[in-house]
This record gives structure tokens, sequence and C-alpha cells, in this order.
């Protein structure tokens, strides 16, 4: 089975956003990036999918170089074939699918994972996008993938509850936390890594169809007022959230 | 100029997200002159779909198919296509649920359009939309603006709101001819848990993080939420610790919520859950620490030992709403 993982480099979850000069993108001075945190269950999936059904597992990223670093996890966690497909712009949804898609279209994979959204600009498109330029099937926020013969069932996440959802490959699954617990890169994998090669070619990407005009910090709330230091600021709560907020 | 929108329902009810939509493209529709057509996809679903009308549609169409009973995201998108160019539709609009975010990407792509996602304000100006979305998890919100001609927008749910007016619509069945090729992947089963609203959907919420000290501890959650018809919500380090479900999630690799009030007991309040959960109407805080990041965002705050505190929250408020 040939398993293809997209993975995105993003600046890390504990890291406070500042917005760049430009007013159109942040400030990466001191941010540290690493492999979006849903993209770390697909690579995991990926290997779980080589474990059982043999084969290789691809992981291809689009962007500048930076994205080597996260590649280069993807292999420490065993990954056998890297590829960077170059590219030092600004995309958008749109223009990373369709450099994605025309590799994918090339390696031809049973099985295309993604995470379900990648953290920075949180569009939640590029894997159904990618799906539906191939003319793929795909399962979105999927939480169990169970291959059998001649189909794919898998649960999906759905508000307040899961899908069965039956699919056939090859197809596109864009994973969620719950799916698998990703594996820690070994030191032998870390060591490893470090010699692989890293294909680099070119991205075929698209000109962008949606256009980020500005960027800004949400509106500071101002800090709000403590009520008490133990249960007999109860009341005060109550009367505040009833008369004040009116949301009781 | 014509806003076609995908009206979302379940088990044949309307969800409340695809009201917020439609009232959402009624307001642009009549800044541009347009006008809204909402579109409901289903099976046995013609019966409740003028309820549309209340909410500004000015025409319903009803795809009624015993064939797409179930939700599948490649039959729809054909669907929703199909209408929206037999319509002249420049514009679609569906809600940023876990449906519309299956639908939007395939839909776009099949129109040659752009897809702004997960939009939480929208404006006119010079005729053209702009777009209000957060990014990084809502650390920082950007404009946006799409390009192409045709145009298609997800709104997140549960920040928009929804007034019902008295306005009528007469339904018009339509039909869209699809082959078993379209149901590439189909939902089989559906399995909801029964009670509480997913956080996305609340309009309350009630919170647990690690200071509630162990997964025991989280009745004290769970009896507050049952008085106020919550969701129940947890942090990362108690999801990571195995004492909540991921589905619990709130913050930047969980869900990003928006509920009319939020109440945080026992979280202290890392940048990745501030994230996620900062948008909130109102914030309460309970935690015992009084320089917890938390308290920097909370409307309310108790400092304080939350296993005095959420026993006698949870006696007052069963009082106060006569329960």
């Amino acid at each position: 089975m040939r398993v293809a993982v997209c993975i995105n480099h993003v600046p890390d979850t504990e890291t406070k956003i500042k917005i760049g000069p430009d007013n159109l993108s942040i400030d990466r001075t001191g941010v540290n990036f690493m492999m979006s945190p849903y993209d770390e269950i697909a690579v995991e999936e990926g290997l779980r999918l080589r474990e059982k059904f043999k084969g290789e597992v691809i992981v291809l990223s689009l962007g500048g170089d930076r994205h080597k670093e996260t590649l280069r996890k993807a292999l420490a966690m065993g990954v056998d074939k890297a590829v960077l497909l170059k590219d030092e712009g600004e995309r958008d949804s749109f223009g990373v699918a369709h450099g994605l898609a025309q590799e994918l279209r090339s390696l031809a994979p049973e099985v295309i994972l993604f995470g379900k959204q990648s953290i920075d600009y949180d569009d939640a498109q590029v894997g159904t996008l990618v799906a539906e330029l191939l003319g793929y099937p795909s399962v979105a926020v999927v939480v169990k993938i169970d291959v059998q013969d001649g189909k794919v069932v898998c649960q999906r996440e759905i508000e307040g509850g899961h899908e069965t959802v039956e699919t056939k490959l090859p197809a596109v699954f864009l994973a969620q936390k719950g799916l698998n617990e990703p594996r820690y890169p070994s030191l032998k994998g870390i060591m490893a890594a470090k010699s692989k090669p890293i294909e680099e070619k070119p991205a075929a990407t698209a000109a962008a169809r949606v256009e980020i005009i500005a960027m800004r910090k949400p509106p500071a709330k101002a800090s709000g007022k403590i009520v008490g230091t133990d249960k007999s600021a109860v009341p005060e709560l109550v009367r505040l959230l009833h008369e004040e907020a009116k949301v009781i | 100029m014509n806003i076609l929108v995908f009206a979302e329902q379940r088990d044949l009810k309307f969800k409340k997200s695809a009201f917020e939509t439609v009232y959402a493209a009624r307001g642009i529709a009549a800044t541009l002159g347009a006008e809204v057509t909402a579109l409901v996809i289903g099976s046995g679903v013609q019966a409740r779909a003028a309820e549309l009308g209340m909410y500004g549609a000015s025409r319903v169409i009803a795809v009624d198919d015993p064939s797409l009973r179930a939700h599948s995201n490649t039959a729809y998108a054909k669907v929703i296509v199909d209408v929206a160019t037999r319509e002249g539709a420049q514009m679609v609009f569906l809600s940023a649920s876990q449906m519309g975010k299956d639908l939007a990407p395939r839909v776009a792509v099949k129109l040659g359009a752009g897809l702004a996602s997960d939009c939480v304000a929208l404006k006119v100006e010079n005729g053209d939309v702009i777009a209000t979305r957060p990014v990084y998890a809502g650390k920082a919100v950007v404009d946006v603006r799409v390009k192409t001609d045709v145009k298609v927008f997800t709104l997140r749910p549960n920040v928009f709101t929804a007034r019902p007016g008295t306005g009528t619509v007469t339904v018009t069945p339509m039909t869209v001819p699809l082959e078993a090729a379209d149901f590439a992947s189909t939902v089989k089963e559906i399995h909801v848990a029964t009670g509480r609203p997913d956080v996305t959907e609340a309009d309350i919420i009630v919170s647990g993080g690690r200071g509630m000290k162990g997964p025991e501890h989280f009745t004290l959650i769970e009896r507050l939420a049952d008085v106020l018809g919550a969701g129940v919500g947890a942090s990362r380090a108690v999801v990571d610790a195995g004492w909540r479900p991921h589905d619990e999630q709130v913050g930047q690799t969980g869900k990003t919520v928006a509920p009319t009030l939020y109440i945080a007991c026992g979280i202290s309040g890392a940048v990745q859950h501030l994230a996620g959960m900062s948008s909130s109407k109102y914030i309460v805080a309970i935690n015992k620490d009084k320089d917890a990041p938390i308290f920097q965002v909370a409307d309310y705050g108790i400092v304080g030992d939350l296993f005095d505190i959420l026993p006698e929250l949870t006696a007052q408020l069963k009082h106060a709403l006569g329960k």
C-alpha cells in the first residue's frame, strides 16, 4: 500500500502571535515552529497502515526551506521518503492544494492523509480541496479508519456524536485527535533521519483565490472583576450573571 | 444577484446554524440588492422547508430524494453545485459546521470559486463582501476578500444571530440526477451521544481543567452543566491525561468556541486554551491561583476553592432557575 501524508510547518501552540509590519502576516521573529499537531496524527496513521499492509509512507510538505525541519521529524518517526514542494511565497489554501494535488497525481497513492486542519490559518480546506481536485472521496475529522476487503469503514466526529462513513480506496482522510496517539521519534530514528535525503522540487502552485487584506489582534478583553474569594461570593456572581450580563 | 444558502438539517430539523446562515445572507443580500435562495437537501425535507422564509429566504428549493437521506459529501456537493449553477448564484453560503466544512471545499472547486471559511463577521465594501475570520485559533483575525467571480463562504456556528420574522415563502421542489458513482463516500449510521449539547453549538459551556484534581470530580462540572443546559468542556491537560474525551477539548488543538457564557473551573488559561475560548461573550473563572492568566480574560472571577464554590453555585442556580 502506498500512503502519502501531507504535513505543514506551523507556529508552536504556546507561541504568542505578533502581527508583522505589513499588517498581513505574523512576525516570525522568535517564533518556534513545529509540525501541525493534527498532521502528526496523520503521519502516525500512515505508519500504522504500513505496519498492517506493508508498502511505503511518503510525506509531502509545500513551503519554504524551513519546512525541512518538519519533514525531518516525519522521517525520524519512521516514514520512508520526504518531499519538499518548494515555494517561498504566501499561498492561500487553493494554491497549496493545487501544488499538492499535482504531485499526488503522479504518486497515485491509495491512501492520502492530512491533519483535519493546519493550526495556522485554520482554514480546514486543503485536504478536501485536494480530494475534489483528484476526484477522490474523502472522510474529514476522522477518529477511526478500518481498511477492509474492498472498502474502508470510518468513524468521523460530528456535533454531539459520530458518523460511520463508508468509502473505497483511493481516498483522502483528515485526521482528528483520538485517531491514534502519535509516537515520539526514537533516538535511533532521529539520528537516521539526519542522513536521509529530502527530495526537493518546485511546487506547481496556483494563483490565490482568497486574499488577506488585513491582519490584526482581536480586540483585547477589558479585565473583569474579582467577585470574591470563597463561596460567599456565589450570590453576587449569580446576581451579576442575571442582572448585568443577562445570560441566566 | 442571487445568494444560495445551504440550510443543514439533522433528523428533518434545521440546525440553529442553518437559520444563522440564512439570516446573515439576508443582511448581505439587502446591502447588495440581492435575493436569498435557501437549499434543503435530504429525504422528506420538503414539509418543513418553508420555515426558512421566516429567516429571510425569498425562495426555498428542496431537493427531496430518498437516496439523499444520509449525508454524502460527494453527492451533496454535486446537488449544491447543480442548483447554484441553475440559479446563477454568485455566492454560496454554508455553515462552518462539520457538514458545511465537509462540503464547502468541494463546492468551491466545482464552481471555480474561492472559499472564505469559518467567517465570524461579514460586511460589504464597494460592492465587495469582506469576511473576517480568526486565524491561529483566534490569536489573530484577518479580513479576506474572495477574488473569484463566484464566491463561497462558511459561517462559524453560534456567532451570527438569527431573528425569526413573519416572512412566508413557497417551496420549489427540484430534482438533481445522481448516479451510484456520486455516493463515493456515504454516511451509514449516526450515533448521537444523548444529553448535553456539543461545545461548538452550546450557549453555555462549563469547562474543567487540571484544578479539578481527578476525573472523578468532573461530576461537579456535569451537575452545574445540567442545571444550565450547558455543554461540558475540558482543557488540553485533562484530555491528554485521559480524564475527559477528546471531543470536549477547548483550545487551539481542540475546538474553538463562542458561547454566550463560558465558566472555566480550575483552568489556569494557557495561551492555546485562551485562543479557543476568549471570544465567548461572558467568561467566569473559578481558580485558586489569583495570578492565573484566565482572570485576564474573565468578566467575573472567584479566587478560591472550586470544591466549595461549584456545589454552592450549582445549588443557587438550581434555585434561581426554579429547577
